[in-house]
């Protein structure tokens, strides 16, 4: 298949195939953040976490339409603000769910699947009935569209480097969240010992509850970013919520940075062999190796060593 | 027209003379409206549907809810207002049509369901509905057993005729042949590059696309892609368009997906006004969710475009915008959807009956002059004769129409050659 280009060619669609590889990377790593997190640290499936992060999508949409009908001079910077109104929709929603329905089902963590499923199916039809059924269109700033030149051959689409920044300064801050600060302490001495943790004097219902507001909100900032790529539509969210999950559990539920290294691991297994095949074709391949190393190891790529 | 009152009497007091006669006798048992010369029920309906004197009852089948609410909301406003604007001309064999929505949910075996529901407890004289060719393929065997009429708009692959469906959609010859001699011819184009989602519809087109590039036009496939429904990262693909450098893109993608495949080209660089791609997957309505920024310069082969420029489509239009509001789209499927209660009435009318059995060999010949994409007549088949044109999609998410073929096209959906 190579025998016809010229050097200067293969080398610069390997660059850019590079370059696909990583954003897919960033991708992955944006969507799963928030349901490691809540997954991870609450034992929580969030099967809504595709609407979570339509919400967001939906905001940015909004924030759009509001920057062009009231504040057209201040339209190219829209994009920042609808990811901060995103993040505190989605976190709000969130915590609202872990009031309203999530903390009276952490005994019983299976049911927990089946009503945020069913929570997901309520969240599609209420876009539905105050969106609309059809898609909408979120119209970007000028300098967020197109693609930069980087030599004469090699571009590279503006949109994959926001997203690449953008999952750079959310990982950095969650990681800084979860391991350095105080309230991530308690987060985690929940994780490993809730009574003990509430003896303590750790308000574990309050941990709870914003965890859960913290996954779902990076949910939003998600959906919020992927307005560039992708379809905004009341069930756009089932678009990713495979994947996600994917993300998540080959890389071992609790471990933050087994989801970055599935979501390397994946993303560039997945990139190079779109290349070389068909799409389904790889996906078919992508998903047969998972499901043998997870047969192998069941826990995923990295588990955290607990004594049981 | 022929139901309505004729304007023969002129004096007030003759007619009044003469309806006080005829109401005499009958007054107490007939209901007012038995005056119109309407034909009487037991003649006209030998089968027990839902047809009385007053009122005929018909089916929508459409999903309001799931995925596909997305594409089928358009049809199910097309198909309300052409019902609308029948009775406003008095009905058809001068009984008014009310109609039964069911929702299909966006899953087949709820179409089946609700299909049999609509059949047997309701025994409407017609269903408009379906949009994918799954529901419509669970949808059939309903139909057959019932003995129903069903009225199905989406453009599909073909390979497919049922005495008991009318298909007011382009079959797959009828689509994509035309398009593509007219990128040959007019874009000089060469090599193609096929990519589609992948489900039984884009695969049966494509199919018929390659062999009629490589028999036909003398070109050349230089790839051909399927991504699974709802894939979202197409930047690999589109690094394998850059290398092949191809001289049309044909593109088939739907759903979700189609979002996401436009918006990475137009990232990765990809100029649609220099390099050609033609598609058979984008109308007006998915432009909505595209944005014309992102696909503007792209050329979709279909039937019918919002922008057509011609006196029925201006009524259309403009009745359409009135009913669904100023904001509503409309695209290929949403015309072809449209046109179901029409020729549904006109076949009613020209068989002098609702019996299925009598309009299945009466739709043959039909013809309506008032379709917004100009005039389409019913084949023995089942399915229509129409035009293919070919639109270039503007920033504005409307298409300007560049080519429209001279004569309408016969329809073939078991297409020898090309199977």
């Amino acid at each position: 298949m190579f025998g016809d280009y010229s050097i200067g060619d293969l080398g610069a669609i390997f660059a850019m195939q590079g370059f696909a590889g990583l954003i897919l990377f960033s991708v992955y790593v944006l969507m799963a953040l928030g349901l490691a997190i809540i997954f991870g640290q609450m034992g929580v499936i969030n099967m809504a976490h595709g609407e979570f992060m339509i919400l967001g999508a939906y905001v940015t949409w909004l924030t759009s339409n509001f920057f062009q009908s009231h504040l057209p001079s201040l339209f190219s910077g829209y994009f920042f603000v609808a990811m901060v109104l995103a993040f505190i929709a989605s976190g709000a929603l969130g915590m609202l769910v872990e009031w309203g329905l999530i903390r009276h089902l952490y005994k019983r963590p299976l049911d927990t699947l089946l009503a945020t499923w069913g929570l997901s199916l309520i969240l599609q039809q209420a876009y539905r009935s105050v969106f609309g059924a059809r898609e909408v269109g979120v119209e970007l700033p000028q300098w967020m569209m197109g693609s930069k030149q980087v030599t004469d051959t090699i571009e590279v689409p503006i949109n994959g480097i926001f997203v690449m920044v953008l999952t750079l300064g959310i990982t950095m801050v969650v990681a800084y969240i979860m391991y350095k600060s105080r309230w991530g302490r308690q987060v985690r001495a929940v994780v490993q010992n809730r009574v003990m943790a509430g003896a303590v004097g750790i308000n574990t219902e309050k941990v709870d509850r914003y965890t859960f507001g913290l996954g779902c909100g990076i949910a939003g900032i998600a959906g919020s970013a992927f307005t560039m790529i992708g379809s905004t539509g009341p069930t756009s969210g089932q678009l990713y919520i495979v994947d996600t999950f994917l993300v998540v559990v080959f890389g071992g539920a609790a471990s933050l940075f087994g989801t970055i290294a599935s979501a390397f691991t994946i993303s560039q297994a997945q990139s190079t062999m779109e290349f070389f095949m068909s799409g389904s074709m790889a996906k078919v391949l992508t998903l047969l190796t998972i499901v043998g190393i997870l047969m192998i190891r069941p826990q995923g790529l990295f588990a955290l060593k607990v004594r049981k | 027209m022929s139901d309505e009152k004729k304007p023969g009497l002129h004096s007030p007091l003759r007619r009044k003379l003469l309806m006080g006669m005829a109401a005499l006798p009958a007054i107490s048992l007939l209901p007012r409206t038995s005056f119109a010369q309407a034909p009487a029920t037991s003649a006209i309906n030998t089968t027990g549907l839902a047809v009385t004197d007053t009122e005929v009852t018909v089916g929508i089948l459409h999903s309001v809810t799931g995925t596909m609410a997305i594409s089928e909301t358009g049809s199910v406003q097309a198909e309300k207002l052409a019902i609308d604007q029948i009775n406003a001309m008095g009905g058809v064999l001068g009984r008014k049509i009310k109609f039964i929505q069911e929702d299909g949910a966006s899953d087949w075996p709820t179409f089946a369901e609700k299909a049999k529901k609509l059949l047997v407890n309701d025994k409407v004289a017609a269903i408009m509905g379906c949009w994918t060719s799954a529901s419509r393929k669970a949808v059939l065997p309903v139909m057959e057993q019932y003995n129903g009429m069903l009225y199905y708009p989406t453009f599909y692959e073909g390979l497919e005729q049922s005495k008991n469906v009318i298909y007011t959609g382009q079959e797959a010859t009828q689509q994509i042949l035309a398009g593509l001699d007219w990128v040959s011819k007019t874009k000089n184009g060469k090599s193609f590059y096929l990519i589609g989602s992948d489900y039984i519809w884009p695969r049966t087109s494509m199919k018929i696309a390659r062999k009629h590039i490589e028999g036909k036009l003398g070109g050349k496939v230089s790839g051909e892609e399927y991504f699974p429904l709802g894939h979202t990262q197409f930047n690999s693909v589109i690094n394998k368009i850059k290398l092949t450098k191809p001289d049309v893109i044909y593109a088939a993608v739907v759903g979700g997906s189609n979002v996401a495949f436009y918006k990475q080209l137009k990232a990765a660089g990809i100029d649609l006004s220099k390099q050609t791609l033609l598609t058979i997957s984008v109308t007006e309505d998915e432009i909505d969710g595209i944005g014309g920024e992102n696909i503007a310069g792209a050329y979709a082969c279909m039937k019918y475009f919002q922008s057509l420029d011609n006196p029925n489509n201006k009524e259309f239009v403009a009745a359409f915008k009135k009913m669904w509001g100023e904001k509503t789209v409309i695209g290929d499927v949403t015309q072809a959807a449209y046109l179901g209660p029409w020729l549904w009435k006109m076949t009613v009318e020209k068989a002098g009956s609702f019996d299925i059995d009598k309009i299945a060999p009466a739709s043959a010949g039909i013809e309506f002059t008032k379709a917004p994409e100009g005039y389409v007549k019913v084949h023995p088949n089942h399915h229509l004769w129409s035009k293919a044109r070919v639109g270039q999609a503007q920033l504005d998410g409307q298409f300007k129409v560049v080519y429209e073929t001279p004569e309408l096209i016969e329809p073939d959906p078991f297409p020898k050659g090309y199977q």
